[in-house]
């Protein structure tokens, strides 16, 4: 598993005069990380500190070593991102030519290409819809081609920001399974709280700082007992 | 249905050819329709393009479906001709736009945007020493595709939104939200871009 080092970790937007993140500092080397917290806690802008969409104000992001400031490609060919809406992440107008676009530094050609796209679409059911329209999918479809896009260049960690929360009960729960069963070190971001159980370890964020970072039952207790709603 | 951002998956010919052959294609037919002096030579051309439809395994319903939004322009381009030309004249431009618009439709369908967007990368290689990036053209016009749904879905939104709230058709009122979802569409997939390693 990739080391995550998030050192003294500042960061305010520009059109804002409000700190989205304060002082964050933590380092996390579990297979499963859940990070749960309010809207506008900090914690979407967390999950881009470890890919380098976002470059911290103040402090350091190091994954594997490698500083996101300095080493931003190589991060990015370590982490792998996927985001809350599909729609924005699919770039390719096919199913399996987006699949193939993540490829294209691999300088995979014809038949290597076609099948190490073809294998990638089979892990997560995508076959028959290969050469569909990506726009036609359905919602759970597009968050699973968003998956694979993402998982075919076999990143060593990937971060996933709410990837449920445009989803119905079942696909949640389709996407919830696929995480599961990732080799893959995972950072999720969530507000469906029974996505982390069972994870190695919660961060609770809240007005930009981290204010619980526990087992998931007991991070879940706090987050409740922090907006109010008890258990 | 936009036909733009149609690719009608497939195993004929046609599908099979590469990208390059199909546009050359159309290009020789673009010529032949203006080198053809009779309206009946270009009728006779317009039955083979549509001809290829079922060829391709494209029903010829779906042909026609394509065309739902030129009938109109069809219709003045046809009565200006006949005002200001003959009706010979007025025949020849309404079947040479509709051939030629059936043919990039069928090329279209029938041909990826990978495809598609290899070609052009591949045309503009030699301006490289101009510092043209053939790969990002190609990117971009993929991505341009890409948006066309995207942003037609978005049009609906907010449609959908106007009328559960009553107002009234303005095309401010439609516009500007249109505008902020679009730019807001287009900040999310350079994000994903650059997440996706674009900048190697």
């Amino acid at each position: 598993m990739p080391l995550i080092e998030v050192e003294a970790v500042s960061h305010t937007y520009p059109a804002q005069s409000r700190p989205v993140l304060r002082d964050v500092t933590v380092e996390l080397n579990e297979r499963r990380v859940g990070v749960i917290g309010a809207n506008g806690s900090g914690k979407s802008t967390f999950a881009r500190l470890l890919n380098g969409l976002v470059l911290p104000d103040r402090g350091t992001v190091r994954i594997d070593g490698l500083d996101t400031r300095r080493d931003g490609k190589r991060v990015r060919q370590l982490v792998g991102f996927c985001f809350t809406d599909p729609d924005a992440q699919i770039v390719m107008p096919t199913v399996a030519e987006d699949v193939a676009f993540s490829l294209r530094r691999r300088q995979l050609q014809g038949r290597a290409l076609a099948d190490r796209v073809a294998e990638a679409l089979r892990r997560f059911g995508l076959e028959r819809h290969a050469d569909h329209p990506a726009h036609l999918l359905s919602g759970g479809q597009k968050q699973l081609l968003a998956l694979a896009s993402v998982l075919v260049t076999e990143p060593a960690l990937v971060v996933m920001d709410e990837p449920t929360t445009l989803l119905d009960l079942r696909n949640a729960r389709l996407i919830a399974d696929l995480v599961a069963g990732l080799d893959e070190q995972v950072v999720l971001l969530t507000h469906h709280l029974d996505l982390i159980d069972g994870f190695d370890r919660v961060l609770v964020f809240d007005d930009g700082r981290i204010v619980a970072d526990d087992r998931p039952a007991s991070a879940v207790t706090a987050y409740r007992q922090l907006i109010g709603a008890g258990r | 249905m936009s036909l733009l951002a149609q690719y009608l998956p497939g195993s004929s010919t046609l599908h099979r050819l590469p990208a390059g052959a199909k546009l050359l294609g159309l290009l020789a037919l673009a010529v032949l329709s203006q080198l053809l002096g009779s309206w009946s030579a270009r009728c006779l051309l317009l039955l083979v393009v549509l001809g290829a439809y079922p060829v391709s395994g494209i029903s010829l319903r779906f042909a026609l479906r394509q065309l739902r939004a030129l009938w109109w322009v069809l219709l003045a381009i046809g009565i200006a001709q006949v005002v200001i030309a003959s009706w010979p004249v007025a025949v020849s431009v309404v079947v040479t736009v509709l051939l030629l618009v059936l043919a990039a439709g069928l090329v279209t369908l029938t041909t990826t945007t990978t495809a598609m967007s290899d070609v052009v990368v591949r045309l503009l290689g030699p301006f490289r020493r101009f510092g043209v990036a053939p790969e990002r053209v190609g990117l971009l016009i993929a991505l341009s595709i890409r948006a066309v749904p995207v942003v037609l879905g978005l049009a609906d939104q907010i449609r959908d939104a106007q009328r559960a709230r009553g107002l009234s058709a303005s095309p401010r009122a439609f516009a500007v939200p249109l505008l902020v979802r679009a730019l807001r569409h287009a900040q999310q997939t350079g994000d994903a871009l650059i997440a996706r390693g674009l900048d190697d």
